[in-house]
Order: structure tokens, then C-alpha cells, then sequence
């Protein structure tokens, strides 16, 4: 227990300065794009005066060593900083956006999970037929493009069938069922890819484990079929689905944006590329900071995750 | 008479391969007898492992299974899956030659061995464990208690070996297939494996089939042992009868082939030739092409035929075999090759 223990601790010691990397890249990701901010922000008639003004606003011509520790800082006090166009704090509009958007990945890879987890294991006991539609499934699912496939989903469902919203987004506080409605298409489309990517893993994962030595002794020790795969096999597969769905979730977060801003929800993708737009850099540096610092977060429960599944993790700390 | 508790009749295995069927297995018969140890031994390929993942029934889909083996007079190659899977682990059981590798890594050993014993009886958790318990401590596991959830990594290779003895044990199964239990292990090691495996015999009375390419090995612990050469049984005989007058051409290049004059132990050495290609096994005696006695008989297949000093051989210069096979006396001219 004690070297699993070790592993968990030095997994999450381990993020520290990859949290602070990735701060150091945010920040100077706005800083080294051509052209000065403020004058982009405030367009050509700007008189140098309200440049001046919002430049030290911003703390802008401090250096820029003196900027980072200021906005790192504030951001470890929770504070981001305001948009400047609707002078909202930073925070406040993440805390609205940011629910979406993870409603909107988790319950996609969730789906993406409780599909492709079993799919991936039935196929990897079959061959023929069964083998060849889950390859099609799979090719296909990896292959067409997310906003093809969420326009496709609106013209089928909400076109022929009226069965679903097009677009739009309620808050699930204010009525549950009407914002599971608005998120049906969206979580179909981000998830059909993630799916597939899943199956597969599982699969090859399962082909692995199933002939694995020890699998044979299993059943040479009589245990039942179905404990030797779903207890047996599928933990000692856990790895490498366990590690595709941390790094999926991260391309997960990538998709959101392009789902959000093709159903109109109002998550930190859709904040993002509108701030974009808007030249709203605070705004585009608190969102990215925060989508930066879940995925370190996702990344660091899968490998804790793993590391509980598997006890040859301490192995690797030993080393 | 002492009573058969496993029958092989005429037992063939062909795997279904890319390139070609392979007989890996060529019409096998053999009778083990309760409570013996039975050494299996030939080179590497030569089937050895085959046969046995033919009687637990764990070949894969691509061989097929010819003949019977009758268990306790029930033919095995007839049951159902789930039949199998009640006898597996609890009348039957096997241990692998690879320790490092047929525990599984992600569990405790201790679960391991208890996980048998839930297989085959309707026993809680609590008295599973503490049946698993006293096993590990029976193979020798030092402070069981403690060790009981380590995962398989923490042990050495010998001490893996013991839990996979316990777990094979758990239900005090008639029978105990090892297959080259010790060929992964140090040679010290193997020793002490090797005395393991007597004294659960001694204590349990279990019949052993014991699978090696290590004459030592046999000779430590065997009652008979049957010598196998490319898929074929060719010579059964009490252990010691084996080693004094080893009668068939093969048995007797295997201990030419031993360390120099040594009768004893030591692994077995390359012989003039090659084993033959098993997916274009020659007809006959498929040692004939390395045999230093061959005759035109050897085309045929020798049948396996019981002499008065209580060895069978399948060969055509024995006596035995040849008036099993309907054959006179060998011409004088034919034995002075040998
Ligand atoms: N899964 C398999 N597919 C095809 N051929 C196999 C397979 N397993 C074993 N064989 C072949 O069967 C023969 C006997 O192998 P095996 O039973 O493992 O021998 P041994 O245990 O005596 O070393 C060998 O020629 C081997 O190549
Ligand atoms: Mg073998």
C-alpha cells in the first residue's frame, strides 16, 4: 500500500509545476501576439491619451516580469480580473459558462464510456461480421467531422423528426428536463467520435489481457467466465482505456468549443471565441487558464485512477 | 490392481495453423494410475503441453481434439464447457511454467488462492480467506497474514510458484497437472519446488502428472515417466527400469546426450538431426529419420506394447511391439546397428 501511497503523492506533487508552466504559457501566449493589445482592443481611431490610460489600467507597461506576478497572484486569490467591455469580473462569467461546458463533456464522455467500454469488450471475443461492423463503426465515428455530424444530428432530429430543440440553452436550475433536451444533440454529437476512440482501445486492451498467461491459469482454476473477463481482464485492461479517456477529455474540451458555438450554448468555448473576436484578452486569458488547468486536473485523476487499478504502479516509483 | 484415475485412448491434437495443420499430438494412449507421479518428459515442441491444455480443455479454438480421456471413467473431450469448468481447479488442477506470469497482477495472492475455493463451493468471503490463509502458510508462504494482499510483484518467482501451488491445491483436486513447474525457477529454487510438490503428494495423496524436459527433474520425484518425441509417446516405464535400460532409440540418445556418464540429472542436450516439421510430420515413427536402427518397418507406426519388465516401447526392434503389430521376430541382421 505504501508504494501505491508514493506514487499518489508524487502524481500530485508533479502537477505544481506543470500548473506553473502552463500560467507562464497563458500569459505570455497574449503577450506574443504581433501588435500591441490595447491598440487592436481599442481600434485605429483611439487617441493615444485613452491608450495610455487603458494601458496602465491593465498594468500594461509595467515590466513584464511585474505583470505575471501580479495577474498569477490575483489569480491564486481567485481573482482574473474584469472584462473590459461589460466590466464583469472574470470569475463571474467563468462560473456561468464553466458549468455548461463541463455538463456538456462530462455527460459526453460519460456516454462515450458506457458505450464504447462494453461494445469494445463484446467485440474483442468476436470475429467475422461482428468485428467488421464494429471496424466500420469505428473508422467512420473517427473520421467525420464533429460540426458535419452535430449539423447532420439538427436536420435529422429537430428538421424531419421535431423531436428536439435546434439550438439554445436553459439553465438546469431553472428547469431540468428543458436543459437535458438542449443538451441531447450537442452531448450525441461530441460523444459519437469519443466512442469509437474507446471501443477501440478497449478492444485492442482486452485482445491483449485475453492472452495473457494468467488468464489461462484463471480458467484452469475454474473461475466462471464472466468474472475472469469483467473482474479479471477488463481491470488488467484499465490502463490504456483509463489513459485514452484523460487525453480524449482533453480533445473533448477542444471539441466544446466547436459544439458550442454551433448550438449556441453559452459555455467557456463559446466565451472564448467571442472574446476572441472582441480582442477581450483578459477574458481570453482567464478562459484558457482555466480549460489549461482542468485538463491538468483530468490527466492527474487518471493516473491516480490508474494507479488505484493497478498495483505495479509502484514499480515505476521505485525505479 | 491399482485403479486407473486418468485415461488418454489414442489421443490426437491438430492445430489449425496459416501454414498448415500441425499434429502436435499423434494418437497418444496412457493410463495414470491413482495416487502416482507421473513424469512426462521430451524435448521442447514435442507436445507435452499440448496434451495437457487438451485435458483441461483450455486449447485454443484453432486445435481440434481426436480420442478419449476419460477422467474417473467420464470422457472429457465430450463435456460441456460449464461441465469442464466445475472439474477445472477442483478435480483437475494445473500449474504453469512461468510463475512470473500466471498470477494475476493486479490482485492480492491472497484473493487468488481464495477466488479457487469460491469457484467451487458456496463459501463466504470470510471463510474462503481464511481457508487461503492456511494454505499459503502449508506451500510455505512465510507470515501468509501479512502477505496476503501483496500483488504478485512483491514475491520472488519461487514464492509465486508456491501460491500458484496453493491456489492449484485449493480444493484438493485427484489430480495435479504441472507442466514444467520449475523450468523458470532457480536452480535451488527448483528443489525446493520439486520437494514442495512430493510432500503435497505424501500428505494428499493426489495423482501428479508432472510435465519436464529435465530427466533430474523426473528422477527426483516420479514413479513412471513417459518419454515423448515429436508428438508421439514412445517409451513408458517405471523411473527406475527407465534409467537402468532405457530401451527405445530415443530414450537412449537422450541420456547418451547427458552430461558426460552422468545417469543422474542434467537437461537434455542436442541429438544428431532434426525433430521433424509437425506440419509435415513423416508417417510412421517420427524418430526414424534420426535413428540410428532404422528399419523398412518404420514407416509404420510401432504400437505401444507392454514387455514383461513392466516398460512398453514403441518401436519395431521391440520384441513386444512387434508382436503387438502382428510382426515376427526381428532378422538378426536388422540388430546389429543398434
Ligand atoms: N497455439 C498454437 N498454434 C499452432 N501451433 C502450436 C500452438 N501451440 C503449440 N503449437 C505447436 O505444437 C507443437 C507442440 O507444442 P507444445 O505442446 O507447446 O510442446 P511442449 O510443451 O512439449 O514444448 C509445437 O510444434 C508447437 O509449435
Ligand atoms: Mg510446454
Amino acid at each position: 500500500m505504501n508504494g501505491r501511497l508514493e506514487y499518489a503523492l508524487r502524481r500530485v506533487l508533479l502537477t505544481i509545476p506543470v500548473l506553473f508552466a502552463t500560467s507562464i504559457f497563458v500569459f505570455l501566449l497574449i503577450r506574443l501576439v504581433p501588435g500591441d493589445p490595447v491598440r487592436t482592443m481599442l481600434g485605429i481611431r483611439a487617441t493615444p491619451d485613452t491608450i495610455a490610460t487603458v494601458r496602465s489600467q491593465l498594468g500594461l507597461d509595467h515590466p513584464l516580469i511585474t505583470q505575471y506576478w501580479d495577474w498569477l497572484r490575483n489569480a491564486l486569490h481567485g481573482d482574473l480580473g474584469q472584462d473590459f467591455i461589460s466590466h464583469e469580473k472574470i470569475t463571474s462569467l467563468l462560473s456561468v459558462s464553466m458549468p455548461i461546458t463541463l455538463e456538456l463533456t462530462i455527460l459526453a464522455m460519460l456516454l462515450a464510456l458506457v458505450v464504447g467500454v462494453p461494445l469494445g469488450i463484446i467485440v474483442a471475443a468476436k470475429s467475422g461480421w461482428t468485428r467488421r461492423l464494429s471496424n466500420g463503426f469505428v473508422i467512420g465515428a473517427i473520421s467525420i467531422p464533429d460540426f458535419w455530424l452535430g449539423i447532420m444530428l439538427v436536420l435529422i432530429f429537430t428538421g424531419s423528426l421535431h423531436l428536439l430543440p435546434p439550438t439554445g440553452w436553459v439553465a438546469f436550475t431553472d428547469n431540468p428536463a428543458q436543459n437535458l433536451r438542449y443538451m441531447v444533440l450537442p452531448v450525441l454529437t461530441l460523444a459519437t467520435g469519443q466512442s469509437a476512440y474507446i471501443l477501440r482501445t478497449t478492444r485492442a486492451a482486452m485482445l491483449g489481457t485475453l492472452s495473457e498467461p494468467y488468464i489461462a491459469f484463471l480458467r484452469a482454476k475454474g473461475l466462471r467466465q464472466r468474472s475472469i473477463v469483467y473482474l479479471h481482464a477488463l481491470r488488467n485492461s484499465s490502463g490504456p482505456i483509463v489513459t485514452v479517456t484523460g487525453i480524449q477529455f482533453g480533445v473533448l474540451l477542444g471539441g466544446a468549443i466547436v459544439i458550442e458555438n454551433l448550438f449556441a450554448l453559452p459555455g467557456v468555448g463559446r466565451l472564448i471565441v467571442t472574446a476572441i473576436s472582441e480582442r477581450n484578452y483578459v477574458v481570453v486569458q482567464g478562459g484558457v487558464l482555466v480549460v489549461a488547468c482542468l485538463f491538468i486536473l483530468v490527466n492527474l485523476i487518471t493516473d491516480l485512477v490508474h494507479g488505484l487499478l493497478d498495483p505495479r504502479v509502484e514499480e515505476a516509483v521505485s525505479r | 490392481m491399482s485403479d486407473s484415475l486418468l485415461e488418454f485412448r489414442k489421443v490426437s491434437v491438430d492445430y489449425a495453423g496459416r501454414g498448415g495443420t500441425v499434429s502436435a499430438v499423434t494418437d497418444v494412449s496412457l493410463t495414470l494410475i491413482e495416487g502416482e507421479t507421473f513424469g512426462l518428459v521430451g524435448e521442447s515442441g514435442c507436445g507435452k503441453t499440448t496434451l495437457s491444455m487438451a485435458l483441461m480443455g483450455l486449447l485454443p479454438d484453432i486445435a481440434s481434439v481426436r480420442g478419449r480421456i476419460l477422467f474417473n471413467g467420464s470422457d472429457l473431450t465430450t463435456m460441456t464447457e460449464s461441465q469442464l469448468r466445475e472439474l477445472r481447479g477442483d478435480r483437475i488442477s494445473m500449474v504453469f511454467q512461468d510463475p512470473a506470469t500466471s498470477l494475476d497482477p493486479t490482485f492480492g495472492i491472497g484473493s487468488q488462492v481464495a477466488d479457487t475455493i469460491r469457484a467451487h463451493g458456496d463459501v463466504s468471503r470470510k471463510q474462503a480467506k481464511d481457508r487461503a490463509l492456511g494454505l499459503l502458510a502449508e506451500v510455505g508462504i512465510p507470515a501468509a497474514a501479512e502477505r496476503y494482499a501483496d500483488p504478485p510483484h512483491r514475491l520472488s518467482g519461487g514464492m509465486r510458484q508456491r501460491v500458484v501451488l496453493a491456489a492449484a491445491i485449493a480444493n484438493n483436486p485427484a489430480l495435479l497437472l504441472a507442466d514444467e513447474p520449475t523450468t523458470a525457477l532457480d536452480v535451488t529454487i527448483q528443489a525446493q519446488i520439486l520437494d514442495l510438490l512430493a510432500d503435497l503428494q505424501r500428505r494428499h495423496g493426489t495423482t501428479i502428472l508432472l510435465i519436464a524436459h529435465d530427466l533430474g527433474v523426473v528422477a527426483q520425484i516420479c514413479d513412471r515417466v513417459g518419454v515423448m518425441y515429436a508428438g508421439q509417446l514412445v517409451e513408458v516405464a517405471p523411473v527406475a527400469e527407465l534409467f537402468a535400460r532405457p530401451r527405445h532409440p530415443y530414450t537412449r540418445a537422450l541420456f547418451d546426450a547427458l552430461p558426460s556418464g552422468s545417469h543422474q540429472a542434467g537437461a537434455l542436450r542436442v541429438i544428431a538431426g532434426q525433430v521433424p516439421d509437425l506440419a509435415h510430420a513423416p508417417t510412421g515413427c517420427r524418430f526414424k529419420d534420426r535413428c540410428p536402427s532404422r528399419l523398412a518397418e518404420c514407416d509404420e507406426t510401432p504400437p505401444l506394447a507392454m514387455s514383461d519388465s513392466g516398460a512398453s516401447i514403441a518401436c519395431w526392434l521391440d520384441p513386444a511391439t512387434r508382436a503387438a503389430g502382428g510382426l515376427g521376430p526381428l532378422a538378426i541382421a536388422g540388430e546389429s546397428n543398434g
